[in-house]
């Protein structure tokens, strides 16, 4: 058991969280990467584009900052660039058809109780699930 | 004011998803692992996440504006329809094939090389390219 993990990730959990309380209760929004990226990507949220220029700076550079002064842990990424290009396309095109990602409808969504947000939430998490172990089966992950 | 909120929310949201673990792909993915070595750590960031927004929906119920002066969102009219489905199912496919969702996906791009770039570019495209797909499952009936 891995419990040193399991603190780590409550723990950020609790700052993610935050986080998102702090944006919904001084600024009135919801805290969802998909939605804030994309709408500056598709420019359907054009006129609020300093807020999402701002959060996405603070998002990226806070973590930059901190590598500097601490050995941040490895993202262990895939080195198969196709597999990469393919579920960052499944990735970009599913939260912005869907409305939402792990933030938006996982943490925002789930903890307003909202049905959409706890369906999309068990389906996307639901296929997850059958992707690996799918690509583990046939070896396109190890 | 405002902008100085947003800045520090993003920072913080950033570094929780470091410290969380967030950015570590086989992390994620050995979560989804459910048949697999299956590491549960995933469960406890969405708990930890999900108590202080809780917490924040109730103050935000009795509320009409945020402390900043905008509007608390509605909560949207739609239930469920399929682009929330089919759109969750790519989504879900994804992040099972890399580790990566977009917050983890950009929180980790300074420090990710060239695999997270890679993806993060790719996720940028399917943004781009995502308006006129949902315009189409919005129209079909």
């Amino acid at each position: 058991m891995d419990y040193m993990s399991w603190a780590y990730g409550l723990i950020g959990g609790l700052m993610i969280g935050t986080a998102a309380a702090i944006f919904l209760l001084f600024n009135g929004k919801i805290m969802g990467a998909s939605g804030i990226v994309g709408g500056l990507v598709d420019r359907s949220g054009a006129s609020t584009w300093a807020e999402r220029v701002l959060f996405i700076a603070g998002l990226v550079g806070a973590p930059a900052l901190l590598g500097l002064v601490y050995k941040l842990p490895a993202t262990n990424v895939t080195d198969k660039i196709g597999l990469l290009v393919v579920a960052g396309l499944l990735v970009g095109v599913g939260t912005r058809l869907g409305s939402g990602c792990t933030s938006g409808h996982g943490v925002c969504g789930i903890s307003r109780l909202s049905i959409r947000s706890i369906i999309s939430t068990l389906i996307y998490i639901g296929a997850g699930v059958a992707v690996v172990a799918a690509a583990r089966a046939t070896g396109v992950l190890l | 004011m405002r902008h100085l909120v947003t800045l520090f929310c993003g920072a913080l949201f950033g570094l929780g998803l470091v410290v969380s673990g967030m950015t570590d792909t086989l992390k994620v993915q050995g979560f989804l692992d459910l048949f697999g070595a299956w590491d549960p750590t995933l469960i406890f960031v969405m708990g930890g996440a999900i108590i202080p927004m809780f917490i924040a929906w109730r103050i935000a119920a009795i509320r009409e504006k945020s402390v900043l002066g905008g509007l608390i969102p509605l909560a949207p009219k739609t239930e469920l329809d399929r682009s929330l489905v089919i759109g969750a199912v790519l989504f879900g496919a994804g992040w099972g094939l890399s580790g990566f969702c977009p917050g983890p996906a950009l929180a980790s791009s300074t420090f990710g090389g060239t695999g997270g770039l890679t993806f993060l570019a790719a996720m940028l495209a399917g943004m781009i390219i995502a308006p006129p797909i949902i315009r189409v499952f919005k129209a079909a009936p």
